[in-house]
């Protein structure tokens, strides 16, 4: 998909990935949250630091809130910061099941789970689908004010702009590689 | 480990969380197969046991494709793929979660069920004990099977043919151990071969349901 890309972010540093459709954003993200293997090239930081989230939450609907992030905090061996609730607006939904939100509401409680999981690097594909206005400046005060402000990393693949001062921008149109050269040396052939 | 354990019985006993289901299912073959045969009790007690273990294993087999395809659907697999537990201990959680859902609760009904179908009194404490042995290995190749097919839309037609011939050693050995402690017979042979099957499939299987839940999530 991409060629030729390399870059490096440094910590408290947020990266903003940017391209049209289909150019790979998902994909480099994926590879870099080892979900794929890039068919070459390296990618070096502590993978243990890192946590991906796609365009699907992962949310259970047969779960109240609280539960849910209770849950992945478990998962990361981290209490559930009692700030978490105020930081994404989620006070009053707590013992609401998941099911019974709004879309945009059950994407805030996926982005609090990045707060709940405490990892350094984050990758985020699209975190703002769905999210209004004022959730987008919740969202974005927790990356800068929370994550950034304590040394964190920020990857993230948007459209929209996100009023991240001093964040780096990456187009990716630049790397498109040839469609048809890459797909064939990848073991993806033999499947 | 233990959480996503403790979240997956819990997602189960909710609403639409299919708990009941296996169980349903176990009971209704049941309790059907007296009128199909016939009342004669003489060929009822000698099937007896060959009808529960393979209604069980129907009955696990239903639930299986559950597993893995709604964490699929919502993300949650990708997740989990990128959180700190190993996918070889989320194979072991889920098949543990299935077994504890299905597994457990068919061999506690097992024996009880056996008075409708004339089972001999002496073969009660075998179906029990073997069920209680032989039903971790359905869900442990059950889970593999799921991680195969888990990328698959509707994949529990290829699910189930995958798993079934599988599933067909665990089932003889199941089977042939009920009957023999039913006729007073040495069952030791088939009741250590099952529980060979179940100590095996937890020590191999996870890691190719890791594997195979590695390219499925590519």
């Amino acid at each position: 998909m991409l060629a030729g890309l390399s870059f490096d972010v440094a910590a408290g540093q947020a990266l903003i990935l940017r391209g049209p459709n289909g150019i790979g954003k998902t994909t480099l993200l994926r590879v870099l949250a080892g979900l794929q293997d890039p068919v070459a090239g390296t990618i070096d930081f502590p993978r243990d630091e890192c946590a991906y989230a796609s365009h699907a939450d992962g949310i259970k609907s047969a779960l109240t809130v609280q539960e849910n992030l209770a849950f992945w905090a478990d998962v990361y061996r981290n209490p559930v910061p009692a700030t978490i609730w105020d930081q994404f607006d989620l006070a009053s939904l707590r013992e609401r099941f998941a099911g019974t939100l709004s879309a945009g509401q059950k994407r805030r409680v996926g982005l609090a789970r990045l707060g709940v999981i405490g990892r350094k690097v984050l990758f985020l594909d699209e975190p703002t689908v769905s999210l209004d206005g004022f959730s987008v400046k919740l969202f974005s005060s927790f990356i800068r004010d929370v994550h950034l402000a304590a040394g964190g990393i920020a990857i993230i693949a948007t459209h929209i702009d996100l009023g991240l001062d001093g964040a780096a921008t990456l187009d990716l149109t630049p790397y498109a590689a040839d469609k048809n050269s890459a797909s064939s040396d990848s073991d993806e052939a033999f499947l | 480990m233990i959480a996503l354990l403790r979240r997956d019985l819990r997602l189960a006993t909710r609403a639409g969380g299919g708990f009941g289901l296996g169980l349903v299912f176990f009971l209704i073959v049941v309790v059907l197969v007296p009128f199909g045969v016939g009342p004669q009790t003489a060929i009822l007690s000698q099937i007896a046991s060959g009808i529960l273990w393979v209604a069980a294993l129907l009955a696990a087999l239903l639930s299986l494709d559950r597993i893995f395809a709604l964490d699929h659907e919502d993300g949650a697999l990708a997740l989990l793929a990128t959180a700190p537990i190993p996918l070889e201990m989320v194979g072991v959680a889920k098949a543990v979660a299935h077994w504890l859902t299905t597994g457990l609760p068919l061999s506690i009904a097992a024996p009880v069920l056996g008075v409708l179908l004339q089972l001999q009194p002496s073969a009660y404490v075998f179906v029990a004990a073997t069920l209680f042995l032989g039903t971790p290995a359905l869900s442990m190749i059950g889970t593999f099977g799921a991680a195969l097919t888990v990328g698959i839309r509707r994949g529990g037609l290829l699910l189930s043919l995958l798993v079934l011939p599988l599933y067909v050693p665990t089932l003889i050995f199941g089977a042939e151990a009920v009957r023999r402690g039913a006729q007073g017979l040495d069952a030791v042979t088939p009741l250590l071969m099952l529980a060979g099957i179940t100590a095996g499939s937890f020590a191999l299987l996870p890691f190719a349901t890791a594997a195979v839940l590695r390219i499925n999530l590519r």
